[in-house]
């Protein structure tokens, strides 16, 4: 057999030449691209992949790239490919990788994050969602929210409490879930952009068949936190120098020299620095992944961008006073995908406040790296080592 | 992009010099420095240049180097950082070499490289790349950092076509010490003396330029390697110190403080890296990876000895305790080889960006 690289480029011309990128339709193009097990590399051969090296599939993107092939849209199915695709295929049944890792890649079926709930934020494991089995079907009551995208979800991945007999930790499931339910209700819930990206969802009798459950009745935090480290990991890296808030503030500067001085100068300086260590910090974690050393410090990343974004859009404000006081548009909507950039330097600043709160709110990350990066001793809690129903809510 | 990891060799090489550093110096005899002057400790800096050979990293073999570069350079100076060793390693085998190495010099710089010589660019030690001015007249330059213990002196003089750089033995001038912030890289004061001339006009002044480029690069590390020891020494003593019948680093408000040096000094890894790499390969972002690196790693260093200091409680403000050796290290190099403020200045118009 050939080298790995020689026989991908092979797989990819055939590829290329039997699905015309120019002519076909995107999901078809993602299917077939599925189906040569060219979607990720590294999953094994009949889920979209062919078992080899992660590192192999950046190849596969940029010779995809270069022919002007479609990639699935990560700011419409974000969660689906970041998060429950790897959550499926390390831990999903056989079923349910055969299922739904297709579909959910050629973003025909778009995924949603039914974890967070009124009482349930940074302190996910205090989930109430009740999950009751009978037969092989579950029945699910509860209200979750914050649930980006649920709106236009065929599929969502859930969190429910199976059992408050035990600690908290311990009596969670982890369950897949058909949007399209008649128990699922779903409500926009507006934010402070004046748009509604994210919503309330309420479960009411919703079925869920057993099989549609990912590992143990009981280990659904495990479960959960395989997702969540996913998520921390599909947030950015190996940008390009100027890529993100700071390039906009960046251009805008050179575009426009009334809005420069000198104390200006040196607190965009200031930023634009932050932001390319950030930048080369992203690099050097790309590079680790590539050689098979990941290093911890994805999760401290996270807070560099939230800090970055936060501040630098507040700058873009001030720098352009009249232009700032203004803002481009109260309307509601509800947008099909989310994009930090694309709009106006108003909603950009109000937009970036959740940079800090999706994704584990940055407090939650620094105790994170904290504890377990750095090793400190956990928090001491009141809510260790007793039954779910006796924990103070 | 340039490979910013570290090679098998390179780990190797630290910890050679980590090994070196713990056998040769302790932080009570570094303290000493303070109550009694010398220009390094002797034994730590045998070590590296004798049993290590690594003062000669940036010179070719065939000058009589190891032949290696600025990225196994950066991992010394990294390990210099981390011990706040008093060694003449950035002011002789970093900048005064590379100025020798541009003029493709050989006689002085095999002498560099086997340890047997140690030299320093006598500038004030705030100069940075492109914004020095050679010396005029006859008052003494200072601060000059390198320049106490040092057996040759390169004197960039100003001269009517421009610069004209002199090589001046010790013995043949005046270095007076000075009490410096930072005693472990104590400061100068030299009388500029005629001697041996090696180059003039822009021969010179690139020759100058290299140097104070390479410093300004890899001092970067040195900060990185400082900041990165203050943490794990912060990390290492709030689990250890008992208070309210808990270890202090169980509280957020330690934690937090924490989790947030991690950050800045990981980025602070990546900018050093990157500065050493495009050094190494003469990159064309080298000018915009050095200023990054200055800006940021200067302002880490000082951030992480200061929480350092604050985090060790009433300990991290005793002689005793070895804290303060980092601070003062760290604050004095966050103006060495041009302040923050400065790199940001010259950044600008590199990308663009001018007021």
């Amino acid at each position: 057999m050939s080298d790995p690289k020689t026989m991908l480029r092979q797989r990819v011309d055939e590829l290329l030449a039997t699905y015309d990128p120019a002519t076909v339709s995107a999901t078809e193009f993602l299917g077939a691209r599925f189906d040569a097990g060219l979607a990720w590399v590294h999953f094994p051969e009949g889920h979209g992949g062919l078992g080899l090296p992660q590192e192999y599939n950046e190849d596969v993107a940029n010779w995809l790239a270069e022919a002007g092939a479609p990639e699935p849209d990560r700011s419409r199915n974000g969660i689906g490919l970041g998060m429950v695709a790897p959550t499926i295929m390390a831990i999903g049944t056989k079923e349910q990788q055969e299922k739904y890792l297709r579909p959910l890649y050629t973003c025909e079926e778009i995924w949603c994050q039914l974890f967070s709930e009124p009482g349930a934020g940074s302190d996910l494991a205090a989930v109430a969602t009740k999950a009751v089995l009978s037969g092989d079907t579950w029945t699910v009551d509860g209200q979750k929210v914050w649930t980006s995208g649920a709106h236009h979800a065929k599929r969502a991945i859930l969190v429910a409490r199976t059992d408050i007999e035990v600690p908290k930790h311990a009596g969670m499931t982890y369950f897949l879930v058909d949007m399209e339910d008649p128990g699922i209700e779903v409500r926009p819930l507006r934010q402070i952009t004046g748009e509604a990206e994210f919503n309330e969802v309420f479960l009411n009798g919703v079925k869920i068949p057993d099989a549609d459950r990912v590992g143990e009745t009981g280990e659904g935090w495990k479960v959960a936190t395989t997702t969540l480290n996913n998520e921390r990991v599909a947030i950015g890296s190996g940008a390009d120098r100027e890529a993100g808030h700071i390039g906009v503030l960046a251009e805008k500067w050179r575009k426009y020299p009334a809005i420069r001085s000198e104390a200006a100068y040196h607190e965009l300086m200031h930023w634009w620095i932050e932001a390319e260590v950030t930048r080369l910090t992203g690099e050097r974690l790309r590079q680790q992944l590539e050689v098979g050393q990941p290093g911890p410090e994805g999760s401290a990343m996270k807070l560099a961008f939230a800090t970055q974004a936060q501040a630098i859009t507040g700058l873009a404000i001030e720098l352009d006073p009249d232009h700032g006081l203004l803002y481009d548009d109260w309307t509601m909507h509800r947008p099909d995908s989310t994009d930090f950039l694309g709009r106006d330097v108003g909603f950009r600043y109000l937009r970036a406040k959740g940079n800090s709160l999706e994704g584990g709110s940055s407090e939650i990350l620094r105790n994170v790296v904290a504890e377990r990066v750095l090793g400190l001793p956990a928090e001491q809690r009141l809510d260790k080592g007793i039954p779910f129903k006796d924990v103070p809510r | 992009m340039t490979n910013l990891l570290y090679t098998d060799i390179e780990d190797a090489l630290r910890e050679s010099v980590r090994g070196a550093m713990e056998r040769h110096l302790d932080p009570h005899s570094t303290t000493g420095i303070y109550d009694e002057p010398k220009p390094w400790e002797a034994k730590a800096w045998q070590s590296l240049t004798e049993e290590l050979g690594v003062a000669g990293l940036l010179v070719p073999e065939d000058r009589g180097g190891v032949g290696a570069g600025p990225r196994e350079a950066a991992v010394v100076l990294e390990e210099i950082g981390r011990a706040v060793a008093p060694v003449p390693y950035l002011t002789s085998s970093v900048i005064a070499t590379q100025v020798l190495l541009e003029l493709g010099e050989s006689e002085h710089i095999a002498a560099l490289a086997a340890g047997e010589a140690t030299a320093a660019l006598v500038l004030p030690w705030s100069a940075r790349p492109g914004h020095w001015s050679p010396v005029q007249g006859t008052e003494p330059v200072k601060p000059v950092a390198g320049a106490m213990g040092a057996d040759l002196l390169l004197i960039p003089v100003a001269e009517a076509g421009g610069v004209q750089l002199h090589l001046v033995k010790a013995a043949e001038t005046t270095v007076e010490s000075l009490v410096s912030f930072d005693m472990t890289r104590p400061l100068a004061a030299v009388t500029p003396a005629s001697g041996e001339v090696l180059a003039t006009g822009d021969d010179a002044h690139r020759a100058v330029e290299a140097g104070l480029q390479a410093g300004a690069a890899l001092l970067a590390s040195e900060q990185y390697g400082l900041a990165r020891s203050c943490l794990e020494t912060t990390v290492d003593y709030v689990k250890n110190r008992i208070q309210f019948a808990r270890p202090i680093g169980s509280f957020q408000a330690i934690k937090h403080r924490l989790a947030d040096l991690y950050l800045e000094v990981t980025q602070a890894g990546a900018a050093a890296r990157y500065a050493a790499a495009t050094l190494a390969d003469d990159d064309a972002d080298k000018a915009v990876a050095i200023s990054v690196a200055q800006t940021y790693c200067s302002d880490v260093a000082v951030h992480a000895a200061e929480e350092a200091v604050q985090l060790h409680g009433g300990n991290g403000m005793t002689w005793e305790y070895p804290v303060h050796l980092y601070l003062k290290r760290a604050k004095s190099s966050q103006l060495a080889l041009g302040t923050p403020e400065k790199h940001r200045q010259d950044l600008g118009p590199l990308v663009n960006i001018t007021t």
